[in-house]
């Protein structure tokens, strides 16, 4: 079972995961951040479903195994589409929205068939292992799909600061995420480390959304082409 | 070696998106002016030096803490380490870099200094209610 500090980083995820939920309706920005607040708000319903489940069934049940596995797929495709609402925020005025919901139906599908193609070759367990494959390779995708995205942001000259600051939080997290996974492969032994990096990593997205939704106001503009001046 | 590749390119990401994320922070914060009295007890008069960075982190921590504000501070604490380690190793090499360094360090200072700013308002505010009530 997991111990204190599991449940109390936990517990504090799940806060900050709630508290993007409130702040987004105190600052009445709810629906235009749809999916970011869906995302959150299903978090949090996962969590509460994956402590019951961890509670009836235990942690080393293949219940709790299924369930932890395919709420969190089912929370990556989720997150994927929090980022295409980034993206069509971003896009807002060139009128590509049908474009962009088309792009991502083909890229989650190719994301889905390429890890469906890996794991038939290599696995038995094929349901578990590709909810996990998938996620991986989603991740991915995201890292890649937020660092185009921020190129489109300094490219278009991109004002708006708070939109900003959750496209900038997003890829920090996704590229924190794909690093922690690439070293679980690189040093698979170090499970004891491993167990707390995830769930510290997962607090930092809605700590940094939290922030933006309560500390930023809508209206306030930023140079983005100040952010990245390097010097020379 | 696929996993090292990956690895690697990463951590390039993540500092390169984390360096603008503190950045945006950083660039909020510096619109916002000082009131005379932060600046007196602060020591910031125009420009803020990185050298009193740890002076006002201090500062911060002598007042009552704003949840919402913990992260940003944290953020930037790790960007502040993080210029400092390049100031102290890389910027050595590259002078420009050096002046780059300093300049962000002072930013950094500024961020504190309005997050000094807020807590001390903050905790007036809360003595104002304590007050009423």
């Amino acid at each position: 079972m997991p111990g204190p500090l599991d449940y109390t980083i936990w517990l504090i995820c799940t806060l900050l995961e709630g508290a993007v939920v409130v702040c987004a309706l105190k600052t009445h920005s709810f629906r235009r951040y749809f999916f970011l607040n869906m995302y959150m708000g299903s978090s949090v319903l996962a969590t509460i479903g994956r402590f019951q489940v961890l509670h009836r069934w235990g942690l080393s049940s293949p219940e709790y195994a299924y369930y932890y596995f395919y709420s969190d797929a089912l929370l990556t495709i989720g997150l994927y589409f929090a980022l295409l609402n980034l993206y069509s925020l971003v896009f807002d005025e060139m009128k590509v929205e049908r474009y962009l919901r088309l792009g991502a139906v083909v890229l989650l599908g190719g994301t889905a068939w390429f890890s469906y193609a890996v794991i038939s070759q290599s696995s038995h367990r094929i349901l578990s292992h590709f909810a996990f494959e998938l996620q991986q390779n989603l991740f991915f995708v995201g890292l890649v799909l937020t660092y185009l995205l921020w190129g489109a942001i300094l490219k278009l000259r991109e004002t708006r600061t708070r939109l900003i600051q959750l496209v900038l939080s997003l890829g920090v997290y996704f590229s924190a995420i794909a690093a922690d996974y690439a070293l679980r492969n690189l040093s698979p032994n170090l499970q004891t480390v491993w167990q707390y990096t995830m769930p510290l990593l997962a607090c930092l997205l809605p700590a940094a959304w939290t922030y933006s939704l309560l500390r930023v106001s809508e209206e306030a503009r930023l140079a983005p082409s100040r952010l990245a001046a390097v010097p020379r | 070696m696929m996993a090292a590749f990956i690895f690697v390119v990463s951590v390039v990401i993540f500092l390169q998106f984390f360096v603008f994320y503190c950045r945006s922070l950083i660039a909020v914060s510096s619109k916002q002016a000082l009131s005379p009295e932060v600046q007196e007890v602060t020591g910031i008069q125009k420009a803020a030096s990185g050298e009193d960075f740890n002076r006002v982190m201090q500062l911060l921590h002598l007042c009552p803490e704003r949840p919402e504000d913990r992260k940003g501070i944290q953020a930037i604490g790790a960007y502040f380490r993080l210029l400092s380690f390049v100031g102290s190793t890389v910027a050595r090499l590259i002078p420009s870099m050096k002046s780059w360094t300093e300049l962000e360090r002072g930013n950094c200072t500024y961020f504190a200094a309005i997050a000094l700013e807020r807590r001390i308002s903050f905790s007036r505010d809360m003595l104002a209610q304590q007050i009423d009530a």
